[in-house]
C-alpha cells in the first residue's frame, strides 16, 4: 500500500511495505490461525447483529464515509485518493464488528480491522511520521493479538465457550 | 543520558527476572529495580538536567512533577510484592515479576515521552503489560475482567492512535514539515489547522481517558481493580492514570496553543464532574471494598480532570492530588488485598467485623479511608481545597456546587461500607484466619509508609515539589 499511493520510492517506503506484508499477511494470521484451532470454531453462527443488518449497516457507513470525506479539509494531494473513505469505513466496519458480534474471536477480527483502518489513515503521514513510529505501532499490534490470543484460550477453557454474553458474572 | 535510566532499568530487570531459575528468590528482583528506580528519579528530581536528553524523550518539568510518584509507589508494591509472592507460592510468579518490572520501565517511558507517537507506543505497551498481571489470580472472573479490560482498553488505545495521526495531519495541513514533538506542536500554535485539531482533541481525550477510567469510558474499572492483586490495583490506580493524565495534559497544551482552549477546558470540566458524579452514585450502592476503590479511584480522576480544566492555579493542585491519589490509593489497595486475604470475600454480605478478625489492618483501612475522602490532615484535604479555591475564583459557581456535592456523596458512600465491614462482630459462617495470612510487619509497613508520606506531603510540601509542579504550569502554559 505505501508503495502504491508513494510517488517516489524510497528506502523507507520499502522497508515500511515489506513490514507491513510480514506482520499483517503472516504472522497476525497465523496467530489467528492458532487460536482457532486451539479453540475449535470456524464461523460466528449466533451474532448480536443479524448479517443482513450488518450488510446494510456497512454498505450505509461506507456511504457515509466517502460523504464525510469530502467534506473534510485535506490537503489538494491527497483529494483524489479514496484513502481517507477507505480509513472512515474500515474504521466504522471494525466498530460495527466489535459491538456486532459475541464471539470473542470475531470481536478480534472488528478491532484489527479497525486498527487497519487507522494505520491506513497514518499512511497520509508517511513522509513526516518516521519509521519508528511506524515500527512501533505494528509490533504493538501483534502483541496485542498475540496477547488476545492467549486469553481467548484462556476464556475458552474457563468458561468452556467463547460467547462473551456469558461473561456476566461481573455486573453492578 | 542518566534519564534513560529510568526506563532501562526496570527493563533489564525484567528481562533478568524472565531468565532467573528460582521462583522464590525472583521476586527480589522487584524492590531492588523499586529502590533504584527511586533514587533516579528524585535525584534527577532534586538535580534536573539541564536541558531534555532528546527531542522525544526526556525528564522534562511535567515528567518531573509526577514520575517520582508513580516511582515512590512503586517502591511500596514492590516491597509489598516478597511477602505477597511467598504467601501466593502456589503459582508461577516468573511472568508477573517480568510484566511488573517491564510495566515499570514503560510507565516511565509514557511519563517522559515529548513525542505524539513515541507516548502512544508507550501508552499501548503499558496496557498490553498488565494483562498477565490482571489474571494473575487465574480464576474464571479474573478472565472475564482482563477481556474486557482488553476489549475496552483495547478501543480506546485504538482511537487515541487515531487521535494522534489527526493531530499529525493538522499540523501537516497548517503548512508544517510533520514534526510529531510536541515543542514543535506547540511552536506551530495557531498554524495547525482548527477542525483537524478539534477532531484530533475529542478522539484523543476519549482514548486517554478510557485509560485514566473517566466516565462515560470507566466501565472496565471496577472489574479490572476488582479481580485483580491488590498489588496490581495500586499500580493501575496510582501509576497508570497518571500516565494518561499527563498524555492528556501534553495534548491539551497543544490544543490550548492552538487556539482551542476554551473547548478543551470545557471538555476536560464536563467530564470531571460527570466522572465524579457517577462515581458517588455508584459508591453509594456498591457492596463490595475492592470495587468501592474502582469507583472512588474514577472520582479522583473526575477530581484530576477537573482542577486541570480550571487551569492556573487548578492544575497546580491537580499536581499535588496526583501525588495524593498515588499515595493513599496505594496504600488503600494493598491493605484491601491484606482484608481480602485474611477474610476470604469481599462484599458486605461475606465480611463483617473486621476490626476484631485483623485489627491492625482494619486500622490502616479506616485511615486510608480517612485520607481518600480528604478528612484534614492528609494531603487530598489540601489539593481538593485549592481545587476548590480556584474553582470558586475562576469558575461559576455551581462548579464549586457540584464539586462539593459530589465529594458529600462520595464521602457517604465510602464511610458507608468501609464501617461496615470494620464493624460488628464476625459472622459466624466466615472461616477463622488461615495462619498464612496472619498480619506481618512485611505486608502491614509498605501501606503504613505510603499513609504516612501522604500525611507528610499534606502537613509539610518540600519546597521541591513546590517547585516542580510550578515548573510544569509553566511548560504546559508557556504565556501565563
Amino acid at each position: 500500500m505505501p508503495l502504491v499511493i508513494e510517488a517516489e520510492w524510497r528506502v523507507m517506503t520499502f522497508v515500511v511495505a515489506t513490514a507491513t506484508v510480514v506482520m499483517k499477511g503472516l504472522v497476525i494470521p497465523a496467530l489467528l490461525r492458532r487460536a482457532m484451532r486451539t479453540a475449535n470454531i470456524d464461523r460466528d453462527l449466533d451474532p448480536l447483529i443479524g448479517y443482513l443488518p450488518s450488510l446494510l449497516l456497512g454498505a450505509a457507513g461506507m456511504i457515509g464515509a466517502v460523504a464525510v470525506a469530502h467534506r473534510l479539509p485535506l490537503l489538494p494531494e491527497h483529494h483524489e485518493s479514496l484513502l481517507v473513505a477507505g480509513a472512515l469505513a474500515s474504521v466504522f466496519s471494525g466498530l460495527l464488528l466489535l459491538l456486532g458480534r459475541a464471539k470473542a474471536i470475531s470481536q478480534v477480527c472488528g478491532y484489527l480491522i479497525l486498527e487497519n483502518g487507522i494505520y491506513l489513515f497514518g499512511l497520509l503521514l508517511i513522509h513526516s511520521t518516521p519509521l519508528l513510529v511506524e515500527g512501533g505501532i505494528l509490533l504493538d499490534l501483534t502483541v496485542a493479538v498475540f496477547v488476545i490470543g492467549i486469553i481467548v484460550d484462556r476464556i475458552q477453557r474457563a468458561f468452556d465457550t467463547l460467547d462473551t454474553r456469558k461473561l456476566t458474572v461481573l455486573r453492578e | 543520558m542518566s534519564e534513560l535510566l529510568l526506563i532501562l532499568v526496570p527493563l533489564g530487570a525484567a528481562v533478568g527476572a524472565a531468565c532467573w531459575p528460582n521462583d522464590r528468590t525472583r521476586p527480589w528482583f522487584l524492590p531492588v529495580t523499586g529502590l533504584v528506580h527511586a533514587l533516579v528519579a528524585f535525584g534527577l528530581l532534586r538535580w534536573p538536567p539541564a536541558a531534555p536528553f532528546h527531542a522525544w524523550l526526556g525528564y522534562d518539568p511535567l515528567a518531573r512533577a509526577v514520575l517520582p510518584a508513580v516511582s515512590l509507589l512503586f517502591l511500596a508494591c514492590a516491597a509489598y510484592g516478597v511477602p505477597y509472592l511467598r504467601l501466593r507460592a502456589e503459582r508461577p510468579n516468573r511472568l508477573f515479576v517480568a510484566s511488573f518490572l517491564a510495566g515499570l520501565g514503560l510507565l516511565s517511558a509514557a511519563h517522559m515521552a515529548r513525542h505524539l507517537g513515541v507516548l502512544w507506543i508507550a501508552a499501548e505497551a503499558v496496557t498490553l503489560a498488565c494483562v498477565p498481571l490482571l489474571h494473575f489470580n487465574n480464576t474464571p472472573r479474573a478472565f472475564e475482567a482482563t477481556w474486557k479490560y482488553l476489549l475496552v482498553g483495547g478501543t480506546g488505545i485504538a482511537l487515541s492512535l487515531l487521535g494522534s495521526f489527526c493531530l499529525g495531519y493538522a499540523s501537516l495541513h497548517g503548512g508544517g514539515a510533520g514534526d510529531l514533538t510536541f515543542a514543535a506542536l506547540m511552536a506551530q500554535g495557531t498554524g495547525l489547522s482548527r477542525p483537524w485539531v478539534l477532531i484530533a482533541w475529542v478522539l484523543l481525550v476519549v482514548g486517554y481517558g478510557t485509560k485514566m477510567g473517566l466516565a462515560p469510558m470507566h466501565t472496565w474499572k471496577p472489574d479490572a481493580y476488582g479481580e485483580a492483586p491488590g498489588i496490581v490495583g495500586a499500580m493501575l490506580a496510582g501509576g497508570v492514570t497518571t500516565v494518561a493524565f499527563t498524555a492528556v495534559l501534553r495534548v491539551r497544551a497543544v490544543v490550548q496553543a492552538a487556539g482551542a482552549g476554551v473547548v478543551a477546558d470545557r471538555t476536560l470540566l464536563a467530564m470531571g464532574l460527570f466522572s465524579m458524579l457517577v462515581a458517588a452514585l455508584f459508591l453509594l450502592s456498591t457492596r463490595d471494598f475492592k470495587r468501592m476503590l474502582a469507583y472512588s479511584s474514577v472520582e479522583h480522576m473526575g477530581i484530576l480532570s477537573l482542577g486541570a480544566a480550571l487551569g492556573g492555579p487548578g492544575l497546580w493542585a491537580a499536581f499535588f492530588h496526583v501525588w495524593n491519589n498515588s499515595l493513599t490509593k496505594g496504600a488503600l489497595f494493598l491493605t484491601a488485598g491484606n482484608l481480602r486475604r485474611a477474610a476470604g470475600g469481599r462484599t458486605l454480605d461475606e465480611v463483617r467485623g473486621l476490626s476484631l478478625l485483623t485489627p491492625r489492618s482494619a486500622m490502616l483501612f479506616v485511615a486510608g479511608l480517612f485520607a481518600v475522602t480528604a478528612c484534614p490532615p492528609f494531603g487530598p484535604f489540601f489539593s481538593e481545597l485549592l481545587i476548590l479555591r480556584r474553582a470558586l475564583a475562576a469558575g461559576p459557581p455551581w462548579v464549586a456546587a457540584a464539586f462539593l456535592g459530589c465529594l458529600l456523596l462520595a464521602f457517604l458512600g465510602l464511610t458507608r461500607l468501609v464501617f461496615a465491614v470494620v464493624d460488628g462482630r464476625p459472622l459466624k459462617a466466615a472461616r477463622p484466619v488461615d495462619p498464612r495470612c496472619r498480619e506481618t510487619v512485611a505486608i502491614l509497613l509498605p501501606p503504613l509508609g505510603l499513609l504516612l508520606l501522604a500525611l507528610g506531603i499534606g502537613l509539610a510540601t518540600p519546597e521541591v515539589l513546590r517547585e516542580a509542579w510550578t515548573a510544569a504550569l509553566r511548560q504546559l502554559a508557556p504565556t501565563p
